[in-house]
């Protein structure tokens, strides 16, 4: 309950950003939920290929060497 | 309302009185700085020493950073020079339980708005700036072969612009009188600047502003919210962000830094102002303020009971992107 104002605040913010949408899920899943955590992999799947390949956030690491 | 000059005078007498008396062993305001436009932040210990103290429009450091982490040893009781955005944060810093309101004297300040010397500068490009004073609502800019008069309006941070508070919350003792609560601009209007944007265009804009960062951190050591004892970006195990100027590394920190002000913030300023290339991160943090007032209905600092919106919920708050 604490983490869902947060998650709210953080998900504006990275969005405000230019995330893109697609890249960020929030779910509640109880352990007890195999075929809700199932279902849940696959589309969070489905959506980031969707995507394609970041754009943001990618260190390229011969650069900054 | 009273001059700056006059305020000045005011805060030395009660600075003295205070120190001499023994009420309190430390006053915490601002002094003379070397250079124009740049007065710091000065500690008086003695009544000789509160001398020193002055007040400007160019007050721009936070003083309730210097409430935490005070070094083991010294002065437990202090006196505080503190304006609208400052006592906010002195409150916040009560919630977060960092100080006790008895700890701390404040001797309030209704703030005049304070002047970004970037912009004084900026009107004076290439040349260099000797002195500037204030005349009422003037300045009056000397430097080398020139002399001119720029009223404070057209200078002041951006932040002060869209003040909610400018006098203080709590006080003990007012210095002067209390002013207009704002500045007149409307907070709501210009915060988060990017929303306005498609969503593909905001990264670049959020690289464009960013894109000096030289990771110094000048803008995390002058905000009175950032009291950790070891902060995230400099953890080496985890190394939860990397040290470099690349523009992951950059975004990584900016993008927590203001996170982890949500709630909180009480857009002071002093961020942008202790900023060595002028990096207006305020384009950042206003969208996390505007949330939080929008979600929430909460704005940080205006008083000691209510509850921080981040450490409470309520059934009913939103939660459409929760699949």
């Amino acid at each position: 309950m604490f983490a869902r104002r947060r998650f709210a605040v953080l998900k504006d913010l990275l969005e405000y950003v230019g995330i893109e949408p697609g890249r960020l899920h929030f779910s509640w899943i109880s352990s007890a939920e195999a075929a809700k955590f199932q279902e849940t992999v696959l589309a969070v799947t489905e959506a980031v290929k969707a995507l394609g390949p970041a754009k943001h956030m990618i260190k390229d690491i011969r650069k900054v060497a | 309302m009273s001059t700056t000059q006059e305020i000045a005078a005011q805060i030395r007498e009660a600075a003295k009185r205070l120190l001499s008396e023994g009420k309190v062993d430390c006053v915490i305001g601002f002094a003379q700085g070397t250079v124009p436009m740049r007065e710091y932040p000065y500690f008086a210990y003695t009544p000789e020493e509160a001398e020193n103290l002055t007040w400007s429009r160019f007050c721009c450091n936070n003083l309730s950073n210097f409430l935490v982490r005070r070094p083991k040893g010294q002065a437990d009781k202090v006196a505080i020079v503190a304006q609208g955005c400052v006592s906010r944060n002195i409150v916040g810093l009560i919630k977060e339980n960092q100080i006790t309101r008895e700890q701390v004297y404040i001797l309030g300040v209704a703030s005049p708005g304070m002047v970004d010397r970037n912009k004084v500068q900026a009107l004076f490009p290439l040349k260099t700036i000797t002195e500037v004073t204030e005349d009422g609502d003037e300045l009056i800019v000397k430097g080398l072969g020139f002399e001119e008069r720029v009223p404070t309006k057209k200078v002041l941070r951006q932040n002060c612009y869209t003040c909610v508070m400018r006098n203080p919350v709590i006080k003990d003792e007012m210095i002067g009188e209390e002013s207009a609560p704002t500045h007149g601009g409307n907070i709501d209007k210009v915060a988060a600047p990017w929303e306005k944007l498609a969503p593909e265009e905001r990264w670049a804009a959020f690289q464009e502003t960013f894109k000096d960062c030289i990771r110094c951190y000048a803008c995390r050591d002058a905000c009175p919210l950032c009291y950790c004892h070891v902060c995230f970006v400099d953890e080496a195990r985890p190394q939860w962000c990397g040290k470099t100027q690349d523009e992951a590394d950059v975004a990584t920190f900016h993008i927590l830094r203001a996170f982890h002000c949500a709630g909180r913030c009480t857009d002071c300023g002093a961020c942008e102002s202790a900023c060595p290339v002028g990096i207006k991160m305020r384009k950042l943090t206003s969208m996390i303020e505007k949330d939080i007032r929008e979600l929430y209905g909460y704005t940080p600092g205006m008083d000691l009971e209510s509850q921080p919106p981040l450490s409470v919920y309520k059934p009913n708050d939103p939660q459409e992107f929760i699949k």
